[in-house]
């Protein structure tokens, strides 16, 4: 194994312990979504997959 | 009767809403453009291979060691200078080699001209909504989690269809994130430009380079 590959590991191990925690508290502390929020995001989420899948079909 | 006090109130929290916004906005354009000048720069030198890994290293040390100490100076403008121009000195080696396949170029052009679109769509969908995104900050998060997991596993595994999907799912959950950080600068939850621009140019990063993987991945040739 190379030491591109170990290193990469390591920066991805860091950036984990990093987050973790971060993740933890934003999850217990980011206000409660109705269905009405999950549609709006859904809706430009699906248009920015289906541009990519064009782009993809483009080249 | 406070009613004129709340309206000075409310008007003064618009007026710094949009100095924030604007300042955001002028910060990521300029730090776009250093960004491309430090790519070229590292293409000519033809930069080595692992630079893209010290650069990341580099800007993530910026990011959490330096960046939350002077946000709210003016030093903070020259660590965002660094950060992004490291970020863009690792991109050179990258586009090096995507330009030696026969339609290289358009595929550069097309990922910078798909992150472009992606994300002037996004940011007018939340700024002409106004609506409130916070409520994504717990699972964009967890998404990354996931996807840096998955990215662990793959650089033992060497599976090409996690790597796809790890990169279509990157550009998905950046999407987030560029709705997310736009609509906490709209409705205040983001006072800070630094940050801000920060936030946002690791999104519109994140897509380019992973549109550019998706695309090179599925290109004919």
């Amino acid at each position: 194994m190379d030491w591109m590959k170990i290193s990469s590991a390591l920066l991805i191990v860091l950036m984990l312990v990093y987050l973790l925690p971060r993740a933890k508290d934003m999850i217990k502390n980011s206000p409660k979504a109705s269905g009405n929020d999950f549609v709006a995001v859904l809706i430009p989420l699906l248009l920015v997959a289906g541009f990519v899948f064009l782009l993809i079909k483009s080249v | 009767m406070n009613r004129p006090v709340e309206l000075a109130q409310s008007q003064s929290a618009v007026l710094e809403t949009n100095k924030v916004l604007k300042n955001t906005y002028a910060l990521l354009s300029v730090t776009l453009l250093f960004s491309a000048f430090t790519a070229y720069i590292s293409m000519q030198m033809e930069m080595p291979g692992f630079m893209p890994l010290v650069a990341t290293f580099g800007a993530l040390g910026l990011i959490w060691l330096v960046l939350p100490r002077t946000a709210n100076s003016a030093a903070g403008i020259g660590v965002v200078f660094a950060i992004t121009g490291l970020l863009g000195l690792g991109l050179g080696p990258i586009l090096n080699n995507y330009l030696q396949m026969s339609n290289g170029g358009q595929l550069i052009m097309t990922s910078l001209g798909g992150t472009g679109v992606i994300f002037l769509a996004l940011s007018g969908y939340a700024l002409t909504t106004k609506r409130d995104f916070s409520f994504m900050g717990g699972m964009l998060v967890v998404g990354m989690v996931l996807v840096l997991i998955a990215s662990l596993a793959n650089i033992f595994m060497q599976i090409p269809a996690l790597s796809l999907a790890v990169s279509a799912i990157v550009i998905l959950i950046m999407s987030g994130f560029i709705l997310y950080d736009t609509s906490r600068i709209i409705n205040g939850g983001e006072k800070n430009y630094i940050m801000a621009t920060v936030g946002l140019y690791l999104s519109l990063y994140n897509i380019f380079v992973h549109l550019l993987i998706l695309l090179g991945v599925m290109s004919d040739d």
